[in-house]
């Protein structure tokens, strides 16, 4: 059995070896965890695709399979590009971060980036947007706009970036409004329209007349749409579609640079397994358009707060800042550090409710 | 004019040429499909069906056929032996979750320790256990109160979800795994690993499958308990009368196919799968039931079912990769699968005549 199996092992080497001489042009695979026509998360992943297709023209071949399973299913889908002459994939949920380290061992002349994950390997990258800088100009938004004090919260699964996420918009909204409280309902799902729905349809019965969401369909949108004189904020993608409202901003997932100076890299032979968590600054995390629906003084203080953060002259978690047990966690103009960051399992002082363990 | 007439017996003929007609028609429709997607069906349909078996990394895709199918025909031999009888056990997929819970929490309640000879035995009595239990449920509701097993086998499926949500999140999760959900991963627990071979698509639950096909094979044709599920599903009166006990048929149904399913997530969770993750479950429990429907109930059948309706798994991946087909398209071509088998079985239980002007 062990023979077997090296000899099948040194097999799949090498014919991933002579797929990967033999090409010309240079593939770029990507794996998707919905639909591309999510309106969300996939779809910005695929308009980062077109972009680099765009770019380099003939230079580079693109594939992509959407809808992958985050389990063994995805194992093959990315050995499948790598057989097929793939020279780098990228796996665009964090619930690949197993399969493409262990299909990044089997092909090691493959150049691997995984998205939102932490294990690393020589050709493997990952890469995350800072989208908790977009959260803050959210919750400050948020908190002006809010009549009945309530933000409902849809929640995907409680790992760190989500919780992230709450914390941040949480801070700002409770800076301008200090009676503003959060629902929080976690579906567990990254795209279910229809679940979706059904969370929002819930907060908005519980009284919030803001949704903030992190998922990836259009679907509380619509919902909020639907019950009228609640807002919303486009997840991902710009949901342009659903503003004036309910929509009034969005945070936009830019992948597009980054997708490109990759592949650049790959050609160039210069790729390297790096680790990048960029923000607004260097443009990976984009604010949509503030709609006429926010107040035009709003909307100034929200611009600037962003501007700020992209100039790197504000830091969303600058303490004073206390955890939800009441420990301190950040003194009086002190700086969340990104390891903490990444591996947050906290709410700040204020949030109501546990994270589900 | 057409007209349909019932045959007094199902025909055996007709009865073995229905899934191959049904997989003709599938094959014709989806090419409709996918010439209207703008692809070239001829190369779809080989891409699909052809390029997994014969194509230039055909020694790779092969084995992941074993690895997709054996869930498949494990669960759907389980399911055969219900559904001959009348008993409808629709909620396979909760009780492979349930199987999968148990074997794993066996493991991860053990670990690190070193002892695969007592380990995985455990593991496997455990994920069966599961899975029974989970099945057991619906079977003495049904037993005690007459409640109806397809309505509370299949809304147990999504307690099993909620279940598997909270343990991955809670009880099982790895403590090295900063706070993500998700168990430590069995792959890399030797005493606990369902694999065998890994590049070659081995791992005991492919053996598991093949025994469950042989041992349901004698048990169909030569054990008395094989007569009692056939006697009981074609007339319930006639089986009363020869003595079978009607309540025990049904916890005798629902166990076994419940203990496979169980078993079949026990193999899955510690091997292709390798950690209790929240989206765990891909629907192979629903699945088995196209497949046992396929595999006419019949254990050959169902072998060669389990092994078409892989096929159209990896082939339909490899249709989206190369092709950019998109993943609805495969989804849709599976689903067809069902829907003409259930089409064409007309032919099976009714004879087609061309109606005759009859003498008033």
């Amino acid at each position: 059995m062990k023979l077997r199996h090296l000899l099948a092992t040194a097999a799949l080497a090498g014919l991933a070896g002579g797929a990967f001489a033999q090409d010309d042009p240079t593939t770029v695979g990507f794996v998707y965890v919905g639909p591309i026509g999510d309106g969300g998360w996939t779809y910005e992943h695929e308009q980062g695709r077109l972009a680099v297709e765009e770019h380099f023209g003939d230079q580079v071949e693109t594939v992509y399979v959407e809808s992958v399973p985050e389990g063994p299913d995805a194992v093959r889908v990315m050995q499948q590009m790598a057989l097929n002459g793939a020279d780098l994939i990228f796996t665009t949920s964090f619930g690949y971060m197993d399969q493409t380290i262990e299909v990044a061992e089997q092909f090691p002349d493959v150049m691997f980036e995984h998205a939102t994950g932490y294990k690393r390997a020589d050709n493997v990258s990952t890469y995350s947007a800072r989208f908790y800088e977009g959260r803050a100009v959210q919750g400050h938004i948020a908190g002006n706009l809010t009549e009945s004090n309530v933000i409902g919260y849809i929640g995907s699964f409680p790992i760190p970036e989500v919780i992230r996420g709450i914390n941040s918009a949480y801070i700002h909204a409770k800076k301008v409004n200090p009676d503003v409280e959060f629902k929080i309902v976690w579906v567990y799902t990254w795209f279910d329209p229809a679940k979706e729905a059904e969370a929002a349809r819930t907060l908005i019965d519980q009284g919030a007349d803001v949704i903030l969401q992190h998922t990836d369909s259009t679907a509380p949108q619509a919902a909020a749409a639907e019950a009228g004189d609640v807002y919303t904020f486009g997840q991902a993608s710009d949901m342009a579609e659903f503003g004036p409202m309910p929509r009034v901003s969005s945070i936009i997932d830019n992948w597009a640079p980054y997708y490109i100076d990759r592949t650049q890299a790959v050609i160039d032979g210069t790729w390297e397994s790096t680790d990048t968590w960029d923000g607004i600054g260097p443009g990976m995390v984009g604010i949509g358009e503030i709609s006429d629906a926010v107040p035009a003084e709003v909307k100034a203080e929200a611009e600037a707060l962003a501007e700020s953060i992209a100039a790197g002259e504000y830091h969303p978690f600058t303490g004073p800042l206390n955890k939800q047990d009441g420990s301190v966690w950040l003194e009086e103009g002190e700086t969340a550090d990104d390891g903490t960051l990444l591996g947050m399992n906290f709410y700040v002082e204020g949030i109501e409710g546990d994270i589900p363990q | 004019m057409i007209r349909l007439e019932r045959r007094p017996q199902p025909s055996t003929f007709w009865t073995w040429l229905t899934p191959l007609l049904a997989v003709a028609l599938t094959v014709v429709f989806g090419g409709v499909l996918f010439a209207m997607l703008g692809k070239d069906p001829l190369v779809a349909i080989r891409t699909i069906f052809f390029d997994p078996l014969f194509s230039q990394f055909a020694s790779f895709y092969r084995p992941q056929l074993l690895v997709k199918g054996a869930p498949l025909v494990l669960i759907a031999i389980g399911l055969s032996f219900g559904f001959r009888a009348g008993v409808w056990n629709i909620g396979a997929e909760g009780q492979y979750i349930i199987g999968a819970l148990c074997g794993a929490a066996v493991a991860l309640a053990l670990y690190p320790m070193e002892a695969r000879w007592l380990i995985f035995p455990l593991m496997i009595l455990f994920g069966a256990l599961g899975g029974l239990g989970w099945a057991m449920i619906p079977g003495l509701l049904k037993v005690r109160f007459g409640t109806n097993e397809i309505l509370v086998s299949l809304m147990l499926v999504y307690v099993a979800e909620q279940l598997l949500a909270a343990m991955a999140l809670g009880p099982l999760r790895n403590p090295e795994g900063m706070g993500f959900p998700g168990s430590r991963n069995l792959t890399q627990y030797d005493s606990a690993t369902s694999w065998i071979d890994r590049a070659g698509g081995m791992h005991w639950g492919v053996i598991t499958a093949f025994l469950a096909v042989i041992l349901a094979y004698v048990v169909m044709s030569r054990h008395i308990l094989g007569f009692q599920i056939r006697l009981a599903g074609q007339s319930p009166r006639a089986a009363a009368f020869s003595g079978v006990n009607p309540g025990g048929l049904v916890l005798i149904c629902l166990g076994t196919s419940g203990a496979l399913a169980g078993l079949a997530g026990m193999f899955e969770v510690s091997g292709p799968a390798g950690q209790v993750s929240i989206d765990f479950n891909v629907g192979y429990g629903f699945t088995a039931i196209i497949v046992a429907f396929l595999g006419r109930l019949h254990p050959v059948g169902i072998l060669l079912a389990g092994g078409l309706m892989a096929l159209t798994y990896i082939g339909g991946e490899i249709a989206q990769s190369q092709l950019q087909l998109p993943a609805a398209a495969i989804q849709l071509f599976q689903g067809m699968l069902l829907f003409f088998l259930l089409a064409v079985d007309v032919l099976t239980h009714f004879r087609v005549r061309l109606r005759h002007r009859e003498v008033a």
